[in-house]
């Protein structure tokens, strides 16, 4: 997977800002391409992507440092150190079969453990509410939106706000906040951009809710992490943040090439399968540009309306799906 | 279901394509081949090792003795050999799991030799045994051998409960055992968190193996709990108060107050998930009201207090080896009991930081994030006072104590990276990866296996009257030690990034190296249960060589080492007083360690019962009749079950007596062996010269 490619791409596309959209979109396809636009480059949090990795990394490395410098260090050297000096062959050592009880030893016993749990308990009252992944990021620009559906096994994004939808690829503007509103139209999911934040379940006639940003435009892995049956393993995506411009570009290029997102796709959707099986399904129809598939005239109310059907346990509404066969803006 | 289902299909639905076998024969795809080929091979194990064994049993004239020495045995010391017996062999089990699954993730760089399904099938099975049918009876076992010896019992307080507790435990895992042979088990992990374990998702029988053999064994490990409690309760030797008890009874009874009250939310949840699939019902579906988040919260109810009745017995067992081979009273004794109670009752506390990612506010997940990270302060003070135990002391290094070392060393790290978890911050970065699967290892296997085979080869002499082998026994400790490392710190790393648990395959070539090194760990983890096999023939086939029949061989402090080895059914001729811990030293040093009584007496001890094999087998039958709905077989065997029931209380003559004769012939040629077996020091501990019988060599030496 070419990893190189993405930083050029990015500086070659602020270039492009202000050109036309169709030359844009070209070049841009062509970029994705060579860049290999589903491969994430970026996998974990301990090299963060956004604000909310960074803070999790630095958590994660203050925990470990506390724990290991105050509780495992002196453990190791002193059971090591005591279990040599006191073994049986040793008989100059001080040897004190009775010895039960020594009250300072105890207070440090019950003391250091005590201290340590104290601290850490201020830090975690603290920061779990800071960064609960409900609260919406402070920002000066407006946040992107986006309802994630899980299926058996593909992530649907859906972008309320532009009548798309995709499966495979999360796109949205970097260095601003995005809003994601999650349910799963089967059974329970754990949705989870690693290199970004924190992960959150999707739940089945339920609405979690997770708020992420990108420091800067990248590709980041992204996946399901409760397993789900036989293509869990599968159930990936590539999350990708963009500049506000390209974003913009990304969107015209999903509605001039997205399939509409009538019955008969959301049904292709809803079938057991991996994304590659989706694509294949809906090939003759879906001309996709990238491996990913992309949908146009989704309607503003399909999320509520799928989430009220799986509650409901009913066929979802006919009002929720674009018609058959006209072709979405 | 009408009378005409009943009727209609005799086998409920079994049929041909229920067994993996025949269907592999009837596939093409290859893919379909290679795993059913594997299944079958598992399921021929199954087949092979039972017939075996029923040979071998007829070849040497044993149905006899089994049924009446052992079956139907209501002898607690029996009942906890049979545990034993029982967690060993599913140890065996889960551990071939293991091996594949860590070999498919060796080469699981896209692709790999196993199936998704096959896979899925091989981690629910591993964690359904490993907690249920290895880790459960292998503490149960050492429980019920040890605790009634060490406060000074003839047996448990409810004996024919016990050998039902036992029978219901071994049927759940035989259901287990027999979902090889035929159809298939459950693919929702050992957990089977719903809607996908609902009928909608998952039709087929798999996930009824799963309710069914777990509502056995919960059922089981509920009686359990009651027996022990009990047991501890009314039957300590006179004068021994709460705080004379060895620190292993007040773990096992923690254990057992938490077994009473963590178990029912299990069977309770297993049986609504039940009435989900069988009835329609709707406790945990998506739709029509039904609650998946109900099911996580009642199903940890259970599982957090569950892994703390798995981990304190363990810590028990640690306290009797540190002070013991120590040659050294417990450090800190008081501590310790509540440092015990507080975590049993610290665990019911915690149970929702196994789903910090539901979605609930920052600060209940914060509160129960704390109220997590509060058992690491007592866990903090045991691993204190264990370090403390040793200094001032004379360590030997034998096995349960490299076992003992080990897991401080590794149960630290446990610690840590536990309380990173109980952190939610942390945790909504590494829940549901690697990294939570490689955590709760370091908890069982450091923490609760290691423990089970310290404490395996420190009682093994006391039970079978002959030492273990110590050099197979190193050589295993260190596999498993060493095992352990190699297959559960890369997955640390790999959970960090990002690789979520429970896949089969994965995309990212850098996962590969350290999918490696694990598999390694995992082959050095089989070496370790290969050396344990290889260690029992070996003693097996030196035993006079080892034997202990003294009692003693480890100069140990506490009432059950005050017997012959193995000690006589009724364990103590007189049951003695007490007036002291560790009251074997004390007698030891007051130089009555060896004493006769005044006169002896008649013994009363239970007889021998059928009802224990007469429910395993009807509750076996049971849960396979619910499994593939044959339903006149739930009938009879539900009305067989009843029928023993009510017919045990017609019952008068339930106890057996050993005459003071008897009583008095076995006691006199204990004590002589004792006067005529020369004390040992420790440095001959494990030389032939050991028959039992320590010297006395507290001797304080002052710097």
């Amino acid at each position: 997977m070419p990893k190189s490619t993405t930083p050029v791409s990015v500086l070659h596309m602020h270039g492009l800002g202000l050109q036309q959209t169709g030359t844009l979109s070209v070049h841009y396809v062509a970029l994705l391409l060579l860049s290999g636009c589903n491969s994430a480059e970026h996998l974990s949090f301990l090299n963060p992507q956004g604000p909310i990795a960074t803070a999790q990394s630095e958590h994660f490395w203050l925990v470990v440092a506390i724990l290991f410098i105050l509780i495992a260090l002196p453990v190791f050297i002193g059971t090591a150190w005591i279990a040599w000096h006191y073994r049986y062959g040793a008989t100059k050592s001080k040897y004190v079969p009775r010895w039960e009880i020594f009250k300072p030893l105890e207070y440090f016993s019950w003391g250091i453990p005590i201290a340590i749990v104290l601290f850490l308990s201020v830090l975690v009252w603290e920061d779990t509410e800071r960064f609960d992944p409900y609260h919406t990021l402070a920002s000066s620009k407006p946040a992107t939106h986006v309802q994630v559906i899980g299926y058996d096994w593909k992530w649907l994004f859906v972008y309320p706000e532009h009548g798309i939808a995709s499966v495979g690829m999360l796109a949205f503007p970097a260095e601003q906040p995005l809003t994601m509103e999650l349910t799963s139209a089967t059974v329970m999911q754990s949705f989870f951009i690693p290199a970004l934040g924190s992960q959150i379940y999707a739940m089945g006639g339920m609405v979690t809710q997770l708020n992420l940003q990108a420091d800067r435009p990248g590709h980041f892995l992204g996946e399901n992490t409760m397993y789900s049956g036989d293509g869990f393993h599968q159930q990936k995506f590539v999350a990708v943040a963009m500049t506000l411009t390209d974003f913009d570009a990304w969107v015209q290029q999903v509605r001039a090439t997205g399939i509409p997102f009538d019955a008969a796709a959301l049904n292709a959707i809803a079938t057991q399968g991996t994304k590659a099986q989706l694509s294949t399904a809906l090939a003759p129809a879906a001309p996709t540009f990238d491996g990913n598939v992309y949908f146009t005239g989704v309607k503003a109310n399909f999320f509520t309306d799928l989430v009220i059907s799986v509650m409901d346990e009913k066929p979802l509404p006919s009002t929720a799906l674009a018609p058959a066969i006209t072709k979405g803006q | 279901m009408s009378w005409s289902t009943i009727f209609n299909h005799p086998l409920g639905l079994l049929g041909a394509d229920s067994f993996p076998f025949l269907a592999m024969l009837s596939s093409d795809d290859s893919d379909i081949f290679i795993n059913g080929l594997l299944g079958s091979f598992a399921a021929a194990l199954v087949i092979i090792s039972v017939m075996v064994v029923v040979a071998l049993l007829t070849r040497y004239r044993a149905w006899r003795t089994l049924w009446f020495d052992w079956l139907t045995s209501t002898d607690h010391k029996k009942i906890g050999i049979m545990y034993v017996v029982l967690a060993l062999v599913m140890l065996t089990r889960a551990i071939a799991e293991a091996v594949l699954m860590r070999a498919q993730g060796a080469v699981g760089l896209g692709g790999g030799f196993l199936s998704s399904d096959h896979f899925a099938q091989l981690f629910s099975t591993h964690g359904t045994i490993m907690i249920f049918f290895m880790a459960m009876p292998f503490l149960t076992g050492l429980i019920n051998y040890v605790v009634p010896l060490q406060i000074g019992a003839r047996d448990v307080a409810f004996p024919i409960l016990n050998s039902i507790s036992l029978w219901l435990t071994a049927a759940g895992a035989a259901l287990v055992m027999i979902s090889l042979v035929v159809g298939a088990f459950s693919t929702g992990g050992w957990f089977g968190y719903p809607p996908y374990t609902e009928t909608l998702y998952n039709p087929g029988i798999g996930v009824d193996y799963w309710i069914w053999s777990l509502t056995l064994a919960s059922l089981g490990s509920t009686l359990t709990g009651i027996n022990i409690a009990v047991t501890i309760y009314k039957k300590r030797a006179p004068g021994m108060k709460l705080y004379y008890m060895p620190l292993f009874t007040w773990t096992a009874l923690c254990t057992a107050i938490m077994m009473i009250f963590a178990m029912p939310p299990l069977t309770v949840v297993t049986l609504q998930l039940a009435l989900d699939r069988y009835l329609d019902f709707h406790f945990f579906t998506n739709g029509l009201g039904g609650n998946q988040m109900n099911f996580l919260n009642m199903f940890w109810l259970f599982g957090h207090p569950e892994v703390y009745i798995l981990i304190l017995p363990a810590f028990g067992v640690y306290s009797e080896i540190f002070s013991t081979f120590s040659g050294k009273v417990l450090f800190g004794y008081k501590s310790l009991v509540w440092a015990t109670i507080s975590i049993a009752f610290l665990s019911f506390l915690v149970w929702l930081h196994h789903f910090f990612t539901m979605g609930q506010s920052g600060h209940i997940n914060a509160v129960f994030g704390i109220a997590s990270m509060l058992i690491g302060i007592p866990t903090g003070v045991k691993i204190y006072d264990w370090m403390w135990t040793m200094l001032r002391g004379r360590i030997r290094f034998s096995v349960p104590m490299i076992y003992s070392l080990a897991f401080i060393f590794l149960f630290v790290i446990g610690g840590i990276t536990g309380i990173m978890l109980a952190n939610p911050i942390l945790d909504y970065q590494v829940h549901n990866t690697v990294f939570l699967v490689a955590h709760f290892h370091n908890m069982v296997v450091p923490g609760v296996l290691f423990g089970m085979l310290a404490g395996y080869t420190f009682w093994f002499p006391k039970a079978f009257g002959f030492r273990l082998d110590e050099r197979w026994g190193r050589i295993s400790a260190y596999c498993w030690i060493f095992g352990w490392m190699g297959a559960f710190f890369p997955l640390y790393i790999l959970g960090l990034m990002g690789l979520p648990r429970r896949s089969v395959a994965y995309e990212q070539a850098s996962y590969v190296p350290l999918e490696i090194v694990a598999f390694v760990g995992a082959l050095l983890v089989a070496a370790a249960l290969m050396a344990l096999v290889i260690q029992l023939w070996v003693s097996i086939k030196y035993r006079e060589k080892n034997r202990v029949f003294v009692g003693d061989p480890w100069n140990g402090r506490s009432l059950e080492w005050a017997t012959s080895a193995p000690p006589p059914e009724y364990n103590f001729p007189v049951v003695p007083s007490i007036n002291d811990r560790d009251a074997f030293t004390a007698a030891k040093e007051f130089g009555v360690g060896y004493q006769e009584p005044d006169a002896y007496v008649n013994i009363e001890i239970p007889q021998n019962s059928a009802m224990g094999p007469v429910f395993g087998g009807t509750s076996f039958l049971l849960a396979f009749g619910l499994v593939w709905q044959i339903w006149w077989l739930v009938i009879l065997t539900g009305l067989i079950t009843i029928g023993t029931l009510v017919m045990r209380g017609f019952q008068r003559d339930t106890l057996k007596i050993i005459p003071a004769e008897a009583v008095c012939r076995t006691h006199q040629h204990w004590i002589q062996a004792a006067r005529l077996a020369l004390p040992i020091k420790r440095s001959q501990e494990h030389t032939a010269a050991n028959k039992g019988r320590a010297a006395i060599e507290t001797v304080e030496v002052p710097t």
